[in-house]
């Protein structure tokens, strides 16, 4: 029998409709891969009643003959989704023990579409870091390593349990949510595809809040099909979050035909940064050529603003935070810290939140206090929000001008080693996102695509970003790519 | 801008955060960082550049102002790490 694991969503769904193995089976040897993976530390919680419980339903469905694509599909779900009776963290110890009394609409609409929630994933707290070394849980482990060099690398972050996961054949797909890049980085990190969607695309409803006007929720998969599939299933208008879209959501998957005859490609001068690796040049080089191969018109664009993306990013996100994450008092729920008798409820506030939370959520709670206070509000927050507009003009610009889709490197290089930038500025780490933090400011969508692997043998990716509401034709020009990159490679075994 | 260890505090203070008069200064200096950092964005043309204030134009969608949800209290309650009573239970508030 083939080995289930190897397989994408799109060919274990076709298998499963066509009788060649079950849900239950697929399922099992993904629990069974789980439970050999515990050093890569990718998942917090395993549910596998859950698991099959939701697989045999799925073989019910499947064996009716009309059976959505996601059916039966085990997947993988990253603790920042709310998962009824199933522990949700968010990668902290502020939330000890919280097990939400709800669903995600999210999770809820995978689940209704039948597919199966393999266990919860691990990721930076409260999606803040770009390694996974933020996490309460301790980093996750990339299963790819530098040739024969043991050295533990990242998998990235925030959803560096997703990538590792997906990149080591533990699930098929997971969720993902993005900010700053916390798909796509971690994606291009592992040699996954990552998409994040437009803003308002997905309901953020039951997801724990980031950074409200910058979150959005992806798949993050082994293909561009399956990331077409999957995206479909996570989207779609929900009354409970109010900036999410009234719009029908396309069949992506039938927009992949893989031709980009004629359609305009962007090229922006601006990402083209001082001191960036040969390598990503040369990966980007060739991605162009590839698409220009294919029947596009590449053009080259400027995006002049660029510059300030991750600057008004990192006043505008912990902002956004401060107010999100003052609901964490140990008061309603999650970690309450003890206090002396002769002390009060603002110790005790300061105190569960002195302890509950990590020194990268502190920092970022105590930035957003600080730009949000009087006198300094809008110096920063109103100047940044500025700012913000500026870069999402950009863009408009170039989108008005005839481009149809963008594309950039993903990362600024490839995976770094765990502990490595251990005593690094903060602002080092932020800078894996300057790549992808434009696109989350300007609510549009992009997707991480595998595209090459560096001296290292280190999966590299290209992002494509699209047009808002233009997923379709973003995932057709990542389609493209993925079929002349013919990328392949896949970590080997050690764990 | 710098920030100077009394600044620490107050921002400490301002985000409900408990932290010990030793890792003040060290703190002042992180955030001065992160400060020195954003200060890029001094050098941006503003003027007449209203703040961003919605991701995708749209207008927000309106509903009855009627409850749909409710009676829902233990479940409400059932994370809490205090409880009493129905109600959530904090300590004492006011002497």
């Amino acid at each position: 029998m083939t080995d289930l694991t190897k397989m994408t969503i799109a060919s274990a769904r076709d298998a499963m409709r066509a009788g060649e193995f079950t849900s239950v089976e697929l399922t099992r040897s993904y629990l069974d891969a789980i439970e050999g993976a515990k050093a890569l530390n990718a998942f917090s919680t395993n549910t596998p009643e859950i698991a099959l419980d939701q697989a045999t339903k799925a073989d019910v469905r499947i064996k009716a003959g009309d059976a959505p694509d996601m059916c039966g599909i085990p997947l993988g779900i990253k603790d920042l989704f709310c998962t009824k009776g199933v522990q949700t963290q968010a990668g902290s110890h502020i939330l000890d023990g919280f097990k939400p009394e709800y669903e995600s609409t999210i999770t809820s609409q995978l689940f209704d579409r039948g597919a199966v929630m393999l266990g919860k994933l691990n990721m930076d707290e409260f999606a803040m870091g770009s390694s996974n070394e933020t996490s309460y849980y301790g980093p996750v482990t990339s299963p790819w390593r530098r040739g024969n060099d043991t050295a533990a690398l990242t998998p990235g972050g925030s959803s560096g349990g997703s990538a590792s996961a997906v990149s080591a054949d533990l699930c098929l797909g997971a969720t993902g949510t993005d900010t700053g890049g916390s798909i796509r980085q971690p994606a291009a990190f592992t040699g996954i595809v990552g998409v994040k969607p437009t803003y308002g695309r997905a309901s953020r409803w039951g997801v724990v809040a980031f950074a409200s006007s910058l979150d959005q929720a992806g798949p993050m998969v082994k293909t561009v099909r399956d990331s077409a599939i999957m995206l479909e299933a996570m989207c779609g208008h929900d009354p409970k979050d109010s900036t999410s879209a009234d719009l029908a959501v396309p069949n992506f998957e039938a927009a992949l035909s893989g031709d980009i005859r004629g359609k305009k490609i962007g090229i922006p001068k601006e990402y083209r940064l001082e001191g960036m690796p040969d390598e990503i040049e040369t990966l980007w080089a060739t991605g162009t050529e590839m698409l220009r191969d294919a029947g596009a018109e590449i053009v080259d664009i400027s995006l002049p603003h660029t510059k300030y993306a991750l600057p008004a990013y990192y006043v505008i996100a912990p902002a956004e935070a401060s107010s999100n994450l003052a609901r964490y008092d140990g008061v309603k729920y999650g970690l309450r810290a003890k206090i002396g008798s002769d002390e009060g409820i603002t110790q005790m506030y300061e105190r569960s939140r002195a302890e509950g939370f990590g020194p990268e959520v502190q920092r970022r709670i105590m930035i957003g206090a600080y730009v949000l206070s009087a006198g300094f509000y809008d110096a920063y927050y109103i100047r940044a929000q500025k700012v913000r507009t500026l870069i999402k003009q950009d863009f408009e610009t170039v989108f008005a001008n005839g481009i149809d889709a963008i594309l950039t490197p993903a990362t600024p290089s490839a995976a770094f080693g765990l502990g490595e930038m251990a005593d690094a500025d903060p602002i080092k780490m932020y800078l894996n996102d300057v790549f992808t933090v434009t696109v989350n400011l300007a609510g549009l969508p992009g997707v991480s695509v595998p595209t090459g692997i560096d001296k290292s043998g280190l999966p590299l990716g290209l992002q494509i970003i699209g047009q808002p509401w233009a997923e379709a034709d973003m995932l057709n020009v990542a389609y493209a790519l993925e079929t002349a990159s013919k990328f392949d490679s896949k970590p080997i075994k050690w764990w | 801008m710098s920030i100077d260890t009394e600044t620490a505090r107050k921002v400490a203070h301002l985000a409900r955060i408990e932290v010990a008069e030793a890792a003040l200064e060290p703190l002042a200096g992180e955030l001065s960082g992160i400060l020195k950092f954003m200060e890029q964005l001094n050098e941006v043309d503003i003027d007449g550049v209203e703040p961003m204030t919605s991701v995708t134009p749209m207008a927000l969608k309106k509903r009855q102002d009627v409850v749909s949800d409710g009676n829902i209290q233990s479940k409400v309650l059932a994370n809490a790490p205090d409880t009493r009573e129905g109600f959530f239970a904090v300590p004492k508030v006011v002497e």
